[in-house]
């Protein structure tokens, strides 16, 4: 029981920041952008957030976390729907650019000397009651608020998806940017408004990492999460409560190195384990039929 | 059905272009383009492809915005910047290529662009609610990617109704609609304007116009040659401001039969071009013997259908959307193999399929790498490039395309250059047969001249040609014998125009 | 011929007076005088003789590897996987060059017989490029029959095989003594010669340039080059009016990419590392992607945009050892190159489109 616990626990660890960029990832993609620069806006949030957290504490690096990914995602938004360049060739780019960015801003104002920075993180809140449930409580709600507003927003995401006129017309937008054109939807507004909300999404992911995880920085520590987050979205088939139950999915995958170590498996290499959450996106996505192109995502022009 | 004009010249003005002009680059769309919507009529406008009247069009929905000229709507001068603009000022568009999001819903599509919350069951209560008031009947849970092309039709009015439009413009909305299908759809329009709404109709088939509108205005590259009463202007009249005096006069006897004539011929034989000289021999070149097919999805598209083509013979296919003909055409191509049955083919087959741009060209690379394509696949070796570009050269002045040569980008081509192109490559080795689907879209009057004649020509010099357009008077024009494909079946049917119509929508 | 010529070159230095721009703002905003820094940058890349060698072993990894991303773009193909199959390349050419060292039984192999010494490194680059081609394979297949897109695909498989060379320098491939998690160094005869003596140069740098003159020759002049760029221009007329196999020509495309890839990989282990370890490649399959696109996916292009990546790369140590500024920055540089040129690119279609209708 312990061992399912612990398990469970860092399922949610791992599960938690992914969940929160694929989110975003999905309403871009809905509105016909896939932006492969998640990893930047991740990384950019991450440090954002260090620095502001670092000056101002928590709550003020949250919000810096999530400005820096919109600030990303605005430079990515620049190239792919106001020029409509090639989403794949800018998203590479955003990503190289972030990479560096952060890795220069970092050095410059923390040194290059890698002194172990200590970033003040906020601590879980056990819900009365529920985290006391056996076993599956204190992994799932005894969680940093963070956590929690994921909850609201899987759901809160496919009724604005089918339930609102915006989700509509961004839905159009992805499937059928002419329909919804002719519908009277603006159209560059409308995948502004997606990208920027994933940079956002992103950014907060990168902010989880930091301020509700590490409680450090370090350069590339997004470890192509971003990359990750895309293919989540994929899994979850463009549905936010699918995408939110494959992010557990892989955090379960990530997950398991644990707890086959607490259990005492050494016989596996380590190495090997890391390995593991790749390997089961693939599988899951090459065994559940045309995962890869369940939906065509393309854009005008 | 038609009104009376005396009271119709004093209805209102509903929605007036004025001095409109509109350039892309160097190219002037519209010249100096008036037109006037009255309340309560069917406003006819006419005109070949390229002429202009769906870029008017486009100016009044608000999705071009022209360089000069004003919009006028009930009395206001507007500034139409986009579609939203246009219809919350009540004027709606139907678009010849439907703007529906296949995968949603019909309640969905009808909803799209509101604001708020979306209710599903109250929008299907509207859709229900519009549908009955206006006669139009469609299930609001169905999605629009299952729907027969007359239904999406249908869902795009709908649409526009959902709006409350009071100015409904229609974009070549016969194209796709077998013959019974249109006749209603001009009724239906006659009763929503009778209602004191206005329709403006875009056409190129005289036979609508006349048929229903109550104004007719006619473009020709892109300006206003002719405006007027419908009730005052015969067919030759509109025919000469379509397509000039000159004009008129050298192509009548080609091509503007089947705008025009195929109306006089509606009960004529199907059958009424003369022979040419070649005839056809009975050694058919292409034929199919029980042939199905299944598609991905497992649906059957083709149900033992057998059909043989001779050399030197026209074939014709009729049918309506989605009837079985892209596969029909595919096998006989030999793009597609059958799931059971045989087919019969010529190691050379000429193909031009429907969609140039995504199934007979590179865009981005030089005409001759176009030209190369052909038979790229059993190529072996070298590319003989030197060999090649003397090809397409060749095709270039053959067959009239109008390029910068043979390294000219395939995208910098027009449309009918384009066409042109792809019927030169595909009929330059002299092909057995050669297999055509509709192969005049989008084309102006001269370069559909150009292909049909080009497929009279394959045909003389003995090859079997199978055509399928979804323009039935072009079918019926071309074609030696005329067969009707239905729900994946070759369907008997009689051999004048409405026997056949009736044929394509199953009736017998 | 030579008006375009000039005209590239007018365009590429413009574009690189920009991106120079960037980076000048970037170190004034991160507190770095520009002057100095710039100066160790063009000191590190082409100041000096040993400069010059160091952009040049740089930029042989960046050119095969940029040469599979720029194949695979031309197929039509979004291989993102180059970094995975450099990595498995350089996996199989450390497994046969143990191989190998265990035939020549623990001699450096210096007095190798030339002939020898060449089929030891031609069946090391073999395996390189089998290993890479197979990884690839993974993609095309996934691709092929379910129908996995390859820009994902291919990205996990960029972390698997990270997660198998973590293993391998651990376990199989460990080095003899097993302390450090690398494997054992190459023996001399089973390097690549150094071409230049006194410099790094290596046989490697031939090998770049041999291979991008037959992949521009084989897309221009044989038929299943110009069938791989008909794919990637248009699949559907490529399948319809061509009547091409797509499929073949893509998996023919996915497994000449992965094998350039591993090739890279081999040719890095062989010339430059002589042994395998954790972080063996620094990013040079993603870095190839800037490559590729900077050459307009053009092969021969490729070697003019790897030596200025190279150049960037070598700079930038001098630049981190000088003037105290993280090398990390030049991850900047290539990243607006890109973006400058997708702009450009960008405005210049726009303006085509406007002007053609």
């Amino acid at each position: 029981m312990e061992l399912v616990a612990g398990f469970l626990e860092s399922t949610m660890r791992y599960a938690a920041p992914l969940c929160c960029a694929a989110l975003g990832e999905c309403v871009s993609e809905r509105a016909g952008v896939t932006n492969i620069g998640l990893e930047g806006s991740i990384i950019a949030g991450a440090l954002g957030a260090t620095i502001m957290a670092g000056v101002a504490g928590t709550g003020a690096g949250f919000v810096a976390g999530i400005a820096a990914g919109v600030v990303i995602a605005a430079i990515f938004a620049v190239f792919t729907v106001w020029l409509r360049a090639d989403q794949i060739i800018t998203g590479t780019a955003i990503t190289l650019l972030a990479l560096g960015l952060t890795g220069t801003l970092y050095e410059s104002v923390y040194g290059t000397g890698g002194v172990a920075l200590s970033i003040p993180t906020i601590g879980a809140v056990a819900i009365p009651g529920l985290s006391a449930i056996p076993v599956i409580g204190h992994a799932f709600f005894a969680q940093p608020l963070s956590t929690y507003a994921l909850y609201l927003l899987a759901p809160g995401l496919a009724w604005f998806l089918t339930r609102t006129h915006a989700g509509l017309a961004l839905r159009a937008m992805g499937e059928a940017p002419e329909a919804a054109i002719a519908a009277g939807i603006r159209p560059r507004r409308t995948q502004l408004l997606a990208v920027l909300f994933a940079g956002g999404m992103a950014g907060l992911a990168g902010a989880i990492l930091v301020l509700a995880q590490a409680g450090t920085f370090a350069e590339r520590m997004s470890a192509g999460r971003g990359f990750i987050a895309i293919a989540i979205v994929v899994l979850g088939r463009w549905n936010p409560l699918g995408v939110a139950a494959a992010a557990l999915l892989f955090g379960g995958a990530s997950a398991l190195q644990t707890l086959f170590q607490a259990m005492g498996w050494s016989g596996i290499p380590y190495q090997l384990f890391l390995a593991v959450p790749y390997l089961l996106t693939l599988v899951v996505m090459a065994t559940s039929g045309s995962a890869g192109t369940s939906r065509p995502q393309r854009s005008p022009g | 059905m038609t009104v009376d004009h005396a009271q119709a010249n004093t209805r209102a003005t509903i929605l007036a272009l004025t001095g409109i002009t509109q350039r892309f680059g160097s190219v002037v769309a519209l010249d100096d383009v008036s037109l006037t919507i009255r309340a309560g009529t069917v406003h006819a406008l006419l005109g070949e492809n390229g002429a202009g009247k769906s870029t008017l069009m486009r100016v009044a929905f608000g999705m071009l915005t022209p360089q000069t000229g004003t919009i006028t709507v009930r009395g206001t001068a507007q500034r139409m910047t986009s579609p939203a603009t246009a219809l919350s000022l009540g004027i709606g568009m139907v678009h010849q290529h439907f703007t529906l999001v296949p995968g949603m819903t019909v309640a969905e599509n009808v909803a799209l662009g509101g604001h708020g919350r979306f209710d599903p069951l109250a929008a299907a209560a509207e859709v229900r609610a519009v549908g009955a008031t206006a006669g139009l009947t469609l299930d609001p849970q169905a999605v629009v990617e299952t729907l027969p092309i007359g239904a999406q039709q249908r869902c795009e009015i709908v649409k526009a109704l959902a709006r409350e439009v009071s100015v409904l413009i229609l974009d070549e909305p016969t194209a796709v609609l077998a013959p019974q299908e249109a006749a209603e759809l001009l009724q239906w329009m006659r009763r929503f304007a009778d209602a004191g709404h206005a329709v403006v109709l875009i056409t190129h088939k005289l036979r609508d116009a006349l048929a229903i509108a109550d104004d007719v205005t006619v473009l020709r590259r892109g300006r206003v040659v002719y405006t007027g009463a419908a009730a005052a202007t015969t067919q030759d009249q509109l025919r000469i401001a379509m397509v000039g005096n000159a004009a008129a006069d050298v192509i009548a006897e080609t091509v503007s039969a089947e705008s025009i004539s195929a109306h006089d011929r509606a009960t004529a034989a199907v059958r009424p071009a003369a022979r040419p000289a070649a005839s056809p021999s009975d050694t058919p070149v292409l034929a199919l013997t029980q042939v199905s097919v299944r598609d991905a999805r497992g649906a059957m598209r083709l149900r033992e259908v057998s059909l043989s083509v001779a050399r030197g013979e026209l074939v014709g296919i009729a049918a309506v959307e989605g009837s079985g003909q892209h596969e029909l055409l595919r096998l006989l191509a030999g793009r597609l193999t059958p799931t059971t049955g045989q087919v019969t083919r010529p190691e050379q087959v000429g193909f031009v399929p429907e969609d140039r741009h995504r199934d007979a060209l590179l865009l981005d690379a030089p005409l001759d790498e176009n030209v190369a394509l052909r038979g790229a696949g059993g190529r072996r070796g070298r590319m003989p490039w030197r060999m090649l570009r003397a090809a397409t050269a060749a095709i270039l002045s053959a067959r009239d395309v109008r390029a910068a040569g043979p390294s000219a980008p395939a995208r910098s081509l027009s449309g009918g250059n384009q066409q042109k192109l792809v019927l030169g490559r595909e009929l330059a080795d002299r092909p057995a047969a050669v297999i055509v689907e509709n192969p005049s879209r989008g084309l102006d009057f001269q370069a559909t001249a150009a292909v049909h004649a080009a497929l009279r020509e394959a045909r003389d010099a003995g090859a079997a040609v199978v055509l399928y357009s979804s323009d039935l008077d072009e079918v019926l024009q071309l074609a030696d014998r005329v067969v009707v494909l239905f729900d994946g079946r070759l369907v008997a049917s009689g051999n004048d125009r409405e026997a056949v119509g009736r044929a394509m929508l199953g009736a017998t | 011929m030579m008006r375009s010529l000039t005209n590239w070159l007018t365009s590429a230095l413009l574009f690189l007076a920009a991106a120079v721009g960037v980076l000048s703002l970037l170190l004034l905003v991160t507190g770095h005088a520009p002057g100095p820094a710039l100066a160790a940058l063009v000191r590190g890349s082409v100041g000096s003789g040993h400069a010059l060698s160091t952009t040049v072993v740089r930029a042989i990894p960046l050119a095969l590897s940029g040469l599979a991303v720029a194949l695979a773009f031309r197929a039509g193909l979004l291989n993102i996987g180059a970094e995975g199959q450099l990595l498995m390349g350089a996996c199989a050419a450390t497994a046969m060059g143990g191989v190998m060292a265990t035939l020549m039984g623990g001699s450096t192999g210096s007095d190798l017989a030339g002939g020898s010494r060449v089929v030891a490194l031609l069946l090391i680059l073999i395996a390189a490029a089998v290993a890479g081609a197979a990884w690839a394979g993974i993609a095309a297949v996934l691709r092929r029959r379910v129908g996995v897109l390859e820009v994902i695909s291919t990205i996990m498989l960029n972390f698997i095989a990270l997660s198998i060379t973590g293993w391998l320098v651990r376990g199989p491939l460990q080095e003899p003594a097993r302390i450090n998690p690398q494997s054992a160094s190459l023996p001399q005869g089973l390097q690549l010669p150094v071409l230049l003596p006194g410099t790094r140069i290596h046989a490697g740098v031939l090998l770049a340039v041999g291979l991008a003159l037959a992949l521009w020759w084989w897309l221009r002049d044989r038929a299943s080059g110009f069938r791989l760029r008909a794919v990637g221009g248009n699949p559907f007329a490529a399948a319809s009016a061509g009547q091409i196999a797509v499929a073949h020509t893509t998996l023919l495309a996915f497994l000449v990419s992965g094998a350039l890839a591993g090739v890279a990989g081999g040719v890095e282990l062989t010339g430059v590392t002589f042994a395998l370890y954790e972080n063996f490649s620094p990013g040079y399959g993603y870095t190839a992607i800037a490559v590729a696109l900077l050459a307009r996916l053009s092969p021969v292009g490729v070697l003019g945009t790897a030596l200025l990546f190279g150049a960037l790369e070598a700079g930038a140590s001098a630049m981190q050892r000088d003037a105290m500024v993280p090398s990390v920055v030049v991850s900047v540089v290539e990243a607006s190159l890109i973006l400058l040129v997708v702009a450009a690119d960008r405005w210049r279609s726009r303006g085509a489109a406007e002007a053609g209708v």
